[in-house]
């Protein structure tokens, strides 16, 4: 389900102004180097070692976007156009394997959409009884689909879709300790990656511009900070559990309201040292799938707790066809203000339809409404393959009557539509 | 001479209830002895392509690769991957399945990293848009159904035991399967599926049966057709590996996320 995550409002002032950190990779000269040598070492040291297996993946895109209304800002446009692309190398071992899979994206009408991230880029070493990952990875936790609370090592690449899907890569080593009572995980996150937002050009961007060259950081050491995490998962019969802690930088920045070189205001991104603990919960009854996420933090003024929790169920071969109905309903609350989320109090209808058809036609839509205002996003979106290698996606997402007092209401003028085509190999 | 009838009828139906089968019985016995001539293969792997076809005759190919654990007093546990369509590939469907209570499903999608847990109560559900449903691949369990022996017949020059199975599990898609079992290795050579309405459904044949471990028989092809719709579904079996060194730690949602 889509869901766009938009810069939160204003926070005042606070903290120390950091100089300029680069992003990784963009121009962090000693990160690059170091991340090259470890790819060159593998690549070069693989063919000595016996049993290797390795394979390339991956896909190229082309993707158009269209806006319904004119645009609020100047320099915005109607139309907009990017190609994008990640592929993917593998090769492994007896009890060791190597990934690496670089994603860029070139875009037409907003440069700070065009950008190159390295997703992935790690070795994972498995002999048994724990697993040891070093580098460039992503996790995913959680079991919701509206929004994912409790999923927090990854920074989300805003720039790519609204609803936050997306991640950058992050670098760390993860220790998992497999049992017979759950599986233990221990993160190290040894460099924190700053969130993508789009640029002055770009839509989608809410009033006020977030200026990514101003980050600042609550921590002396920036985005040097040394994060860490712990989570503990199992699945009991019916249930699969999940408790997890973080301590480190904040993913999602608050914001400063200042006025840039030329006096318009613009938004800078604060990431504050926070502590945020999870829980993620899911159980089968019969068809019902039922779900939690529940998340407290401290770190960002008022510590305040968010949850999502809410069902699936899947009716199965409709009118007598191979067509399986997928409903799901949410609650999303946060005990924040509408000023700093835009899901205080939320609920979130889904359906989606997968014909089982031989091109794997699928239909999502997704309603999510504001309990307190008018306020609602629609999204809509139609998936199917051609033959073996393509896949042409279009997606829609619309706001209707959003409140002013809502967060969304900057972005009420950004409804659009979306067609991409992909090939994958 | 009535009174003498009366007095023998007692004598009469004595044997017949303490020495001969009923044909739930024998259907019975069948079963587990289906079950038991396969057991012990403790683990395998094997390719899959699996070739759909419309009623036109238009076809699309998916391939996976399969990864199965026999758990003693239990059901298999099933790793599956998927390599074609390149569209899907790096998707990977872990399955524990289970003598009567609902299987435990997870599915690992590439693109999120995400492991998530699906309902198995969809067992009729399409299994990657074939005319298979979950549970026709599910792992066969004699607790599964309850059996019939209807009668012996010959089927395509082979004796053949003839069941009526019965699934005991009221989400499943059909009413009953008619199974038909080579005498001789008590392997199933054909299943003609009823649905809801106790319509005739599908028909599954089991094709090239090859023996390994000079005990456990598996077949090349399983050719899966729909009556209803005319639409088919092919499996071809490949590559077959016995007691590769799989273990349990193979199977878990750790192992999901990197199997490859």
């Amino acid at each position: 389900m889509k869901i766009p995550l938009n810069p939160p409002l204003t926070k005042g002032d606070k903290k120390k102004q950091k100089p300029r950190i680069p992003p990784l990779l963009k121009g962090g000269r000693g990160d690059l180097t170091c991340l090259l040598s470890f790819f060159l070492i593998i690549v070069f040291l693989s063919p000595l070692l016996a049993n290797a297996a390795e394979t390339w993946s991956g896909y190229f895109a082309v993707e158009g976007r269209y806006f319904l209304n004119d645009p609020i800002h100047p320099g915005q446009r109607a139309q907009q156009a990017s190609i994008a692309g990640q592929p993917e190398f593998y090769r492994e071992w007896e009890t060791t394997s190597f990934t690496v899979a670089p994603f860029f994206r070139i875009d037409s009408a907003d440069n700070e959409r065009s950008h190159f991230d390295l997703r992935e880029l790690f070795v994972l070493w498995y002999p048994g009884d724990f697993e040891l990952g070093i580098g460039v990875r992503k996790i995913f936790w959680g079991v919701t689909e509206s929004q994912h609370l409790v999923d927090i090592i990854n920074q989300t690449d805003l720039v790519e879709l609204p609803d936050g899907e997306e991640k950058l890569g992050q670098p760390m080593i993860n220790l998992s300790i497999l049992k017979d009572w759950g599986t233990l995980d221990f993160f190290i996150l040894p460099y924190f990656r700053e969130r993508t937002f789009p640029g002055r050009k770009g839509r989608l961007r809410g009033t006020l511009f977030v200026d990514t060259d101003q980050s600042r950081f609550e921590s002396g050491a920036e985005n040097h900070h040394l994060d860490a995490a712990i989570r503990y998962s199992h699945s009991l019969g019916d249930w699969d559990i999940g408790l997890s802690h973080f301590k480190g930088t904040s993913r999602e920045p608050t914001f400063l309201l200042e006025p840039d070189s030329a006096g318009n205001p613009t938004l800078i991104p604060l990431y504050e040292q926070i502590d945020q603990s999870g829980i993620d919960l899911q159980s089968i009854i019969d068809v019902w799938l039922l779900k939690l996420e529940l998340i407290h933090r401290s770190g960002q003024g008022a510590s305040f707790q968010a949850w999502t929790t809410g069902f699936e169920y899947t009716f199965t071969g409709i009118f007598g066809s191979k067509a399986d109905l997928g409903a799901i309903g949410e609650w999303l609350h946060d005990s924040r203000s509408e000023k700093t989320t835009p899901f205080e109090d939320d609920l979130m209808l889904g359906l989606r339809l997968a014909l089982n058809d031989m091109d794997s036609t699928e239909i999502l839509l997704g309603v999510i409404q504001d309990l307190d205002a008018a306020s609602k996003m629609i999204s809509v979106e139609g998936v199917r393959r051609f033959g073996d290698h393509w896949k042409l996606e279009v997606e829609a997402l619309i706001f209707v009557q959003q409140d002013q007092s809502d967060l969304l209401f900057t972005q009420r003028d950004d409804d659009f539509f979306q067609l991409t085509l992909a090939y994958y190999f | 001479m009535k009174r003498l009838v009366l007095l023998l009828l007692p004598l009469w139906f004595v044997p017949t209830i303490s020495f001969a089968e009923t044909p739930e019985e024998k259907g019975l016995k069948i079963a587990k002895e289906v079950n038991l001539r396969d057991d012990g293969y403790g683990d395998f792997t094997a390719s899959l392509k699996m070739t759909l076809r419309n009623r036109q005759g238009e076809e699309s190919i998916r391939v996976i690769r399969n990864r199965t654990f026999e758990v003693p007093g239990d059901g298999d546990k099933v790793l599956i991957i998927f390599d074609t369509p390149k569209v899907v590939k790096g998707t990977a469907f872990l399955s524990f399945t289970h003598k009567i209570k609902n299987d435990d499903q997870w599915l690992f999608l590439p693109a999120l990293k995400r492991v998530k847990r699906i309902s198995s109560s969809n067992k009729s559900g399409s299994f990657m848009g074939s005319e298979y449903a979950y549970e026709d691949i599910s792992s066969q369990e004699v607790e599964k159904y309850s059996y019939r022996w209807l009668r012996d017949e010959d089927y395509e020059g082979k004796a053949a035991f003839v069941l009526e199975l019965d699934p005991t599990d009221p989400n499943s898609g059909y009413t009953r399967q008619i199974v038909w079992f080579d005498q001789k290795e008590y392997i199933p050579i054909k299943v003609d599926y009823y649905d809801r309405k106790n319509v005739l459904l599908k028909t599954l044949n089991f094709h090239g049966y090859k023996q390994y471990l000079g005990k456990h028989w598996r077949p090349d092809r399983m050719a899966m057709v729909n009556h209803q719709t005319g639409k088919s579904s092919d499996l071809e079996w490949s590559g077959y590996k016995f007691k590769t060194g799989l273990s349990e730690k193979d199977f878990t949602k750790n192992s999901l996320k990197r199997a490859r």
